[in-house]
């Protein structure tokens, strides 16, 4: 299998380039997470993020053959033989795959991901029914790996203006959530031709989500919600 | 000025719902306009002048190019706002583009009521 990995080192290289792994799989390597990490035993100066190797951190967020997704979930039987990797498009690049998250959390911060509600706290927990519970259904899954995000060309565009489809879903599941106060100062805090209405639905952002979510379901129900307040 | 990011303009929902209402004005519109064509077309100078000579007409027409017009002006601003980053040239486009739409609206009322 060949690898054709992103390269750039700030204090060595003058501008980025690729580089060529010939890596062999064993039977056990199943993901492309593994394949990868067989061609930093080859040359330890290649970088990228890791931890969990299971699809749940979303630390190894990267730009596979063109698509953005985990490559701890990436099969390595359903890639060709050439497989080519860049940083996720549109943030600063670290080194190598290791790109800059600050502005894409800096918007994720920005939508308040929290419950609000300023009740005395119960003794217990604040209690939801089964339909309240599921309206949380397809938000609360998102591990904020930015693959939707940093596939968004209005986020590519407006990183500092735009939420994009991650915080934007975080916002809706925020906006769901029976137990928060303050939707209304939510919508708010939304209603601008930057933060919400970038969002032009071409869906990239739902064929990148390597959670199979949908952002553009959520903002659509943002858009939805703030025509309900208005008319 | 200080140089800071500055968002919450608190206006964008009038223009997207505005713009998805002019799009059903001018889809229903053309789908009209289509029927009518398939149903007394083809049309000569004299049949074609007799059709807008209909108030209807002309007022429908009118109300069909105020919504593109509106659309259009919400569309050009989109991609406006999404490329150009300089914000003297981004509200001198913006201005253009209101004008240009507005000769182009005004120009409509003359074809339909000359």
């Amino acid at each position: 299998m060949k690898l054709s990995v992103y390269r750039f080192d700030p204090d060595k290289d003058e501008r980025p380039y690729m580089k060529d792994y010939e890596v062999t799989p064993e039977a056990s390597d199943r993901m492309l997470l593994d394949v990868l990490v067989r061609a930093k035993v080859q040359d330890d100066s290649l970088s990228f993020r890791r931890s969990c190797r299971e699809g749940v951190c979303g630390s190894d967020a990267m730009n596979i053959n063109g698509k953005n997704g985990l490559a701890c979930i990436t099969r390595v039987a359903d890639l060709p033989q050439h497989v080519t990797l860049r940083p996720l498009p549109g943030l600063p690049v670290i080194r190598d795959l290791i790109v800059d998250m600050t502005q894409f959390f800096k918007q994720y911060h920005s939508i308040r991901p929290y419950v609000i509600n300023n009740d005395p706290p119960p003794e217990r927990e604040r209690l939801q029914s089964p339909q309240e519970r599921e309206e949380l259904d397809g938000l609360y899954e998102c591990i904020l790996c930015a693959c939707c995000s940093t596939s968004c060309p209005s986020f590519w565009w407006n990183p500092d203006k735009f939420v994009g489809p991650a915080g934007l879903l975080q916002a809706y599941r925020f906006i769901a959530d029976s137990r928060d106060q303050v939707s209304s100062e939510r919508l708010d805090n939304l209603e601008d031709p930057y933060r919400l209405f970038r969002c032009h639905t071409i869906m990239n952002c739902v064929d990148a989500c390597p959670k199979n979510l949908n952002p553009t379901r959520a903002i659509n129900k943002i858009k939805e919600l703030l025509v309900k307040r208005a008319v | 000025m200080v140089n800071r990011v500055i968002v919450g303009a608190h206006y964008g929902m009038g223009s997207w719902l505005a713009q998805r209402i002019t799009a059903v004005i001018m889809a229903v519109y053309s789908l009209i306009l289509g029927f009518v064509l398939i149903e007394e077309g083809p049309f000569d100078y004299a049949e074609w002048q007799e059709l807008f000579a209909n108030g209807w007409m002309r007022v429908a027409t009118l109300l069909f190019a105020a919504g593109l017009a509106w659309h259009a002006w919400v569309g050009m601003r989109d991609i406006w706002m999404d490329y150009v980053k300089q914000d003297g040239l981004r509200l001198a486009l913006q201005v253009l583009t209101v004008l240009l739409l507005a000769c182009y609206l005004g120009w409509a009322v003359q074809v339909l009521w000359r």
